[in-house]
């Protein structure tokens, strides 16, 4: 598994906005990679940069403000933060897809399914015939399991509901057989019903057609459902990075056990939900130390003036936090946090 | 198979139902709209084949006839040359309501194309823009109007122009605030990422998705540039004599006003009714198109 050929390689990736406040870095100095046919999932509260993350991968950070400032994002051997928008226009939708987040409006209220999906492939496959691209289309459509997908092609998106709606974007996004999906929270505006349903088909789609998928999620349900592995971002840093079972099973980072710890078990009635206490700095308002400090509960002097590094402390598990830095000799804190 | 479908599709086209036509469903709802639907064609009609069955033609002058109050001969009198002012009318439609339309759909165009590029492209571009449109909204539409005319020399065509260039800026603020909105809609990022170029994009899902409130202003613009044009003619610097222009015969008919006020009362209806008709159906478009097609 562990073999797979790397598809999608992010260094050092810098992406900062530019506002009368000042730099604000969403997304700072950031590293991770997507295998083939992987899901990688990036969980993290609203605000931890997972959404400038994967807009900076398309290409698509708001300029201006927003810019990528360092790093660099290897798809294919090519750099994508150094190719120019022309030739980025030719990965996107072709190799690298993306969905979003609220299926209800990101479909064009004024056009048919038929025609949004056949204008996608046009846009890649300048030689296709019609029909050529029309069967493409009711495909896709059959296989992101669509009923009726012929005569949903002549409707309107008004008439189809919100899990409908997010399977058109599936098939849409998958109409020219990417080799990478982002999908920005796909499930969030969905019923719970339907995110299941909904998760279950981009897993299967991913089986499938081998395509890698990057799930950017802050509802760790969708991820224990869905990766295999995970990556947890806090305040544009990644903090923790693991196997999805190491990562539930043996959390290390404070913060991803407070994450953890948030979620409600329904095999026991608590009186309150545990909640993490203060809320995510505003960007760019801490400038030294771990971004956690302020609301860690094992915080010490170390971590308010130096800044942690990624410490390896499993094969495929690392963490951001000075309590598993194997220099720090304070082992008994390790110790206490595991109990 | 997939052949078939497609024909199958052309076929069916009609049955289903799309957003003008849920728009339509809308607007009947509303039965003042459709009355004023109803005033807006009758004017339409009497402009295209009005002049085939008029009594007399427009510039027939009959100098025994003149002033004549409103009679079978005459259903609304005559004027000060003995021309029938039934017949002059039925022809006024046809220039009022020709510079309305064009004047709108000029301004329309125009003010379209500018609040596209102010919207889509920010920045300096909006800056040039947006502030030529705040100069220009600074005067009093009619004034401006009075300004243009008086460089051109006063006609009917210099009119029209000038009425079309007055009101660019309200259809330029329209598109550009309501791209501003469409810009940040989600369809606009994720047809970026399936990698649609940036004019695709203006064309095929921000033009189309700002038109409604355009059509909207544009009806209720008829309306007023039908007035404009009207205003433009009383004061001498539209249509010129002896164009039956509605505006013209009510500003030709000032001194008779006390002994043979028909000549003014009939130009007046006319322009009221036709500026009514438009702004009701104006009014029920809004209703039937502004509420975002609801779902």
């Amino acid at each position: 598994m562990g073999d797979r050929k790397k598809i999608l390689d992010v260094k050092g990736l810098k992406t900062t906005f530019f506002t009368d406040d000042g730099q604000i870095p969403a997304v700072d100095n950031v590293d991770f990679h997507i295998r083939e046919g992987e899901v990688l999932g990036i969980v993290g509260e609203s605000g931890c940069g997972k959404s400038v993350t994967s807009l900076s991968i398309m290409g698509l950070v708001p300029s201006p403000p927003g810019k990528i400032t360092g790093g660099e994002i290897l798809f294919q051997d090519k750099d994508l933060t150094r190719l120019p928008e022309k030739k980025m226009r030719e990965i996107r939708g072709n190799d690298i897809a993306m969905i979003f987040q609220e299926p209800m409006t990101s479909l064009n209220p004024l056009f048919t399914i038929g025609d949004q999906l056949r204008e996608a492939i046009k846009i890649h496959k300048r030689d296709w015939s019609k029909k050529q691209i029309n069967d493409r289309a009711v495909e896709m459509m059959r296989l992101v399991g669509l009923p009726r997908a012929e005569d949903l092609m002549k409707e309107y998106p008004h008439q189809l509901s919100g899990g409908m709606r997010q399977r058109v974007m599936i098939a849409m996004a998958l109409l020219c057989d990417p080799k990478v999906l982002i999908a920005d929270e796909p499930t969030t505006a969905l019923d719970v019903t339907i995110q299941a349903q909904i998760l279950t088909l981009i897993k299967n789609l991913n089986e499938k057609l081998n395509t890698a998928v990057l799930l950017i999620t802050h509802d760790l349900g969708v991820v224990a459902e869905t990766c295999e592995r995970v990556i947890v971002m806090y305040a544009g840093k990644v903090v923790e990075e693991g196997p999805v079972e190491t990562i539930f099973k043996d959390p290390q980072h404070p913060y991803t056990r407070g994450l953890l710890q948030s979620v409600p078990d329904m095999r026991f009635k608590k009186d309150r939900l545990y909640s993490i206490p203060g809320n995510v700095p505003k960007p760019g308002t801490i400038h030294t130390g771990c971004k956690f400090a302020p609301r860690c509960e094992f915080a010490f002097d170390r971590c308010i003036n130096e800044n942690p590094d990624l410490y390896q402390t499993a094969d495929n598990h690392k963490t951001r936090c000075f309590l598993f830095d194997p220099k720090e000799a304070t082992a008994h804190d390790r110790t206490a946090i595991k109990s | 198979m997939a052949q078939s479908a497609i024909d199958k599709n052309e076929m069916n086209a009609e049955k289903v139902a799309g957003p003008w036509k849920e728009a339509w469903r809308g607007f009947r709802k509303s039965k003042v709209a459709v009355v004023g639907m109803g005033i807006v064609f009758f004017f339409i009609l009497l402009a295209i084949f009005g002049p085939l069955f008029t009594p007399q033609g427009i510039n027939e002058q009959n100098l025994t006839n003149k002033l004549l109050p409103p009679s079978n001969e005459h259903w609304m009198g005559t004027d000060d040359f003995g021309r029938d002012i039934l017949s002059r009318i039925v022809y006024g439609a046809r220039i009022s309501l020709w510079v309305g339309f064009l004047a709108v759909v000029g301004s329309a165009v125009m003010g379209s194309i500018l609040g596209i590029l102010a919207g889509y492209y920010g920045r300096w571009v909006d800056t040039i823009i947006s502030r030529i449109f705040d100069i220009m909204l600074a005067f009093p539409s009619i004034l401006l109007a009075i300004a243009v005319v008086s460089v051109l020399g006063p006609s009917l065509r210099n009119a029209l122009i000038a009425i079309a260039l007055i009101n660019v800026p309200n259809f330029g603020r329209l598109i550009r605030s309501k791209v501003l909105s469409i810009k940040e809609d989600e369809y606009i990022m994720s047809a970026k990422a399936i990698g649609m170029k940036d004019n695709r994009i203006l064309f095929s899902h921000i033009l189309p998705n700002s038109m409604a409130p355009v059509i909207v202003q544009g009806t209720l613009a008829i309306a007023t540039a039908i007035i404009e044009a009207a205003a433009l003619g009383f004061l001498g610097l539209g249509a010129q004599a002896p164009s039956p222009e509605w505006g013209k015969m009510l500003a030709d008919s000032r001194s008779y006003l006390t002994n043979a006020p028909w000549t003014m009362i009939f130009p007046g209806i006319a322009i009221m009714l036709t500026v009514l008709g438009f702004n009701l159906m104006g009014d029920g478009l809004r209703d039937a198109l502004d509420p975002r097609m609801k779902s």
